[in-house]
């Protein structure tokens, strides 16, 4: 059995269960096991781009310390914030070598230094591409609901910077089109994949996050598509929770649910559920039920 | 006469250079500490060496004193070795006992601020270069027989243009191209800015002068395989490419591509029409011959088909034709091979709305275009309505050195501008919109241009970029931003045009290779110099023209064309070359004949003579560039009078 170092996040544990549950169910069909980080800290959420402030620097990096002290060179990731962050903070203690020293300094309770090369942050996408092969992925699929069409959201903190990017273009990425088309899942024409989703903007500017799901959720309906997925917990509320609301004042508007790659992965491979459908606001089960995904 | 001269003495002059040199410089004090320098017989100083009354000092001194050799002490020998090794010959003195030392570009320009120590430099710089003169030995230039024809690789406008200046001229010229066809992207042109003159009407015109042409030898369907020799005598080995048609025979009749049952995208409709897989370029090709594409063709395919053969009442077709090569002999060649666009496909944020209805600038001209796939209506190549709303997007991949290319294209400002325009004169009631960084028209003629489009026509000019395009059902959806009001724009297009940024044609890279002349970092032949020497290469013989060497429009073209033109005529109006005789020679005795000076050689001067196992160097081809004397680690090459011991001397001199 492989093992792969793994850090969860904050959201994992809480509103984003769904996401980490069914990834270990996915992982243990492929035979991987997904150890969990002994002493993680929380991401910090998003990447500071102070450049004289780098206390900010400190909660990645200390995760980053954790992986280093397992002994294991990647870091697998699923969170798309997380992952941003983590592998921000990495680059920056590589390449800056005054930060880099600083936060060494003042770390100095730590048993050892993080210098930025030991650990390689790996995204779920890059970690089932790379190190598991879509090929591998594809052979344990078991469910093949020909005639159900996704929606493959990106967003944006999967993307951008381009240094981080999970697809060679961050601005037309294929990877997750590549992998489910493998898995015998058509996706349809989605021309705001990589549109923001308002991100943090949801506890201030509720309206503007609003406008932007009734044009992403609008676009991926539009095109036919039964469901979005996506990789980022952020996102799955932003565009999940919206629904509703924009429903209630846009006529015409379709609801559509709102999934994690590794919820629908893992039914493909042939996990019996995708764990607990109430976090979900538009509830996936009729779709699921009507495409054979479910009992 | 010099007759009584010491061959390793040396007089001196040194320059003021008005005060460019003297204001730095103490020129008394580098008189008086080079006065009694071992081997000066004199030292002299004058205002300006270069004028005519110290040209005249100058020969006098070479004509009287009792020197072996002069050293100047001026400006960059780039600028005025010439002028006084002719000075010199004049005066009877061997031109190459003279030297320049720079105390100029070298010294009192780069320390203007620092007199004393400026001083000491500009003797020691003098002092290594009297140590050379010297050494120097007298030395008489190479000459070379020329050979009176041309080749002109490439057959657009610009190669044309050479082409007939210089048959005109009275010399035998080969007009090489790819294509089957000559004419280059004009041919594929609408209108062409700032006059609207249909582009075919003035281009065919030329295109049969030049096919008439008594003095031109067209080789299309040809690629250059293999370029050997040297200025006046270059040897070029032409592949003559298969066209599985005898061209001796084919009247262009066209009845073979009638009959031909495989359609295929036209490249020369930029895919928006079909050609056959037996075709001829378009209607008014030059030469019109046609030929089989060996790609698409059936009978190559599948062994069956044959319907060309039954229908050419000449038997012209023959499918047994191979590749050829030909050899010629030329004394110049003018590289003029044009540019392709930019592959839209690299433009990422945009990919996500490509269909049929976006497309580059050159198949919109073809869309304008009289004789074009729609003869010259605007219909939306998906499904042959008219484009109501149009947008046009410039500078797409120039001017983005993060991301694509960071040069500016040039052209496109204007001919954007241009298909606007004529988009509105085919469409009255279409709304052309153009999303421009800033509008580049500066020209003859030109801001007119686009100033008549922006007011007369009503072309809505927004100042900003396009982010991303993506497709709503038959709609374009361009999401942009205008920069002037601060607002984010979305139009709704039918149609989007793509000024794409403009690249040196594909295969330029061996080409130049071939002919051993240096691209630019952006792929653009290298001119010699980029103000006065702009149509030469380094390479000697060498010369270019058109948008090979940088963007540019027709008007440019025509100009560089016939720059190129008149030096290759100044060039062979000499039946003898010469050729500077500071070359490289090889000391046999020393020579291990391990050969790795001949893979320093970027001019294929150095030949191995495996035999007896000695390198030697062909004089002719040597421009003294002295990589093979580095490189030879048994010290057996040297140059003349920049042999080894002279360098010594001249760090002995100084340290
Ligand atoms: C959309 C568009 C619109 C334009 N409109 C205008 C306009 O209105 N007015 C204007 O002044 N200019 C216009 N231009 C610019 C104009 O097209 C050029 O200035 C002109 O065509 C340049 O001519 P050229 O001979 O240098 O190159 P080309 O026309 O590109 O000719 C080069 C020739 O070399 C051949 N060739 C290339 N490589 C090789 C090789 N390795 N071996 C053998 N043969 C080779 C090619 O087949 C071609 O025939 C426009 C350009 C574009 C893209
Ligand atoms: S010519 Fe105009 S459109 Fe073309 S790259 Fe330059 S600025 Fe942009």
């Amino acid at each position: 059995m492989e093992v792969v170092s793994y850090m969860p996040g904050c959201t994992l544990k809480t509103s984003g269960r769904n996401f980490e549950k069914s990834a270990i169910t996915l992982f243990d069909i492929l035979g991987v096991t997904m150890e969990e980080l002994d002493r993680w800290v929380c991401c910090g959420t998003t990447y500071s781009l102070s450049s004289d402030n780098i206390m900010n620097q400190l909660a990645p990096v200390r995760t980053l310390l954790r992986a280093k002290e397992t002994g294991r060179r990647e870091l697998l990731v699923l969170c798309s914030m997380c992952y941003n962050t983590l592998r921000r903070a990495q680059s920056l203690v590589l390449h800056d070598k005054e930060k880099r020293d600083k936060i060494n300094e003042f770390m100095y309770r730590e048993k050892t230094t993080f210098d930025g090369d030991e650990i390689r942050v790996v995204h779920l996408l890059n970690y089932l591409k790379d190190s598991v092969g879509f090929e591998r992925v594809a052979k344990r699929v078991v469910k093949k609901p020909s005639d159900l069409k996704i929606a493959l959201y990106y967003g944006c903190m999967l993307l951008r910077p381009h240094e981080v990017s999970v697809d060679e273009s961050s601005e037309d990425p294929t990877i997750m089109e590549e992998l489910f088309s493998l898995c015998g899942v058509t996706p349809v024409y989605f021309p705001f994949k990589t549109e923001c989703c308002g991100s943090y903007q949801t506890v201030n500017q509720r309206d503007m996050v609003l406008s932007r799901a009734e044009r992403i959720v609008g676009s991926a309906a539009k095109n036919g598509a039964d469901m979005i997925v996506v990789s980022c917990p952020l996102c799955c509320h932003n565009l999940d929770s919206s629904q509703q609301r924009v429903a209630d004042t846009v006529r015409g508007f379709r609801k559509i649910p709102v999934m994690y790659i590794s919820q629908l992965l893992a039914l493909l491979v042939g996990a019996d559920d995708a764990g607990d459908y109430r976090l979900h606001s538009v509830d996936p089960r009729p779709v699921l039920k009507e495409k054979g995904l479910i009992g | 006469m010099i007759k009584s001269a010491r061959l390793n003495s040396v007089g001196v002059f040194v320059c003021h250079c008005g005060i460019n040199i003297a204001s730095t410089v103490d020129i008394e004090e580098v008189k008086r500490q080079l006065a009694g320098y071992p081997g000066v017989e004199f030292v002299k100083d004058y205002q300006y060496m270069c004028s005519e009354p110290g040209q005249l000092l100058f020969k006098e001194a070479c004509r009287s004193e009792t020197v072996g050799g002069v050293v100047v002490a001026s400006c960059s020998p780039r600028l005025h070795e010439t002028t006084f090794r002719r000075a010199a010959a004049e005066a009877g003195m061997n031109p190459y006992r003279v030297e320049i030392a720079n105390i100029r570009e070298q010294c009192s320009w780069v320390h203007h601020d620092e007199k004393e120590k400026a001083t000491i430099k500009a003797v020691d710089i003098i002092k290594s270069v009297i140590e050379r003169s010297k050494r120097n030995e007298s030395l008489s230039s190479v000459s070379i027989k020329t050979v009176k024809k041309v080749l002109v690789v490439g057959a657009g406008i610009s190669g044309m243009q050479a082409a007939l200046n210089i048959a005109n001229s009275g010399i035998e010229t080969y007009l090489l191209d790819r294509e089957p066809s000559i004419g280059g992207r004009m041919a594929q042109l609408s209108e062409t800015f700032p006059t609207l003159d249909c582009s075919q009407c003035i281009l065919t015109p030329r295109m049969v002068e030049v096919g008439q042409n008594k003095r031109i030898t067209l080789m299309t369907y040809s690629e250059v395989e293999e370029v050997s020799g040297y200025v006046g005598n270059f040897k070029v080995k032409v592949r003559r490419k298969a066209a599985y048609v005898d061209w001796d025979k084919c009247t262009g009749c066209g009845l073979c591509s009638e009959k031909c049952p495989k359609k295929v995208p036209s490249e020369f409709d930029r895919s928006l029409g079909r050609r056959k897989a037996i075709y001829s370029q378009f209607p008014q090709a030059v030469p019109n011959k046609t030929v089989i594409d060996r790609e698409s063709c059936l009978y190559f395919k599948t062994g069956k088909c044959r319907l060309c053969v039954e229908a050419c009442p000449l038997g012209a077709i023959d499918f047994e034709q191979e590749d050829r090569i030909e050899e010629i002999e030329v004394g110049a060649i003018v590289v003029a091979t044009g540019y392709d666009l930019y592959e839209k496909e690299k433009i990422e944020e945009y990919r996500i709305g490509y269909c049929e209805d976006v497309i580059d600038g050159l198949a919109f001209e073809r869309l304008l275009s009289s004789s074009g796939p729609t003869q010259g209506r605007v219909l939306r190549p998906s499904d042959g309505t008219v484009p109501k709303e149009v947008v046009f997007i410039q500078c797409v991949g120039s001017r983005d050195p993060d991301h694509h290319l960071p040069y500016c294209s040039r052209i496109c400002c204007m001919y954007t501008a241009k298909h606007a325009m004529l988009y509105k004169h085919r469409v009255p009631d279409g709304q052309p919109y153009v999303f421009y960084m800033d509008i580049r028209s500066g020209g003859k003629n030109y801001e007119e241009f686009v100033q008549r489009t922006i007011e007369e026509e009503r072309v809505l000019y927004i100042r900003g970029r396009v982010a991303r395009l993506y497709r709503d059902g038959k709609k374009v959806v361009v999401v942009g931003a205008d920069t002037i009001s601060g607002k984010k724009i979305e139009i709704r297009a039918d149609m989007v045009v793509l000024a794409m940024a403009m690249r040196p044609s594909g295969g330029i890279g061996e080409l130049s290779k071939k002919l051993k002349i240096q691209v630019d970092q952006n792929g653009f032949l290298s001119e010699a110099h980029p103000k006065l020497r702009p149509v030469e290469t380094l390479t000697r013989g060498v010369f270019l023209a058109g948008c090979a060497q940088a963007p540019k429009d027709i008007t440019d073209t025509v100009s560089q064309a016939g720059a190129a033109a008149s030096m290759v005529l100044e060039l062979l109006s000499n039946e003898e070359l010469t050729h500077s005789p500071t070359t490289a020679w090889v000391d046999e005795e020393l020579c291990a004949g391990c050969g790795q000076c001949v893979a320093q050689c970027a001019y294929g001067a150095i030949e191995l003579d495996t035999r007896r196992k000695k390198a030697h160097v062909n004089d002719i081809l040597c421009q003294g560039c002295g990589a093979c004397v580095a490189a030879c680690p048994s010290a057996a090459v040297n140059q003349r009078n920049f042999s080894i011991s002279q360098y010594y001397s001249m760090i002995e001199s100084i340290v």
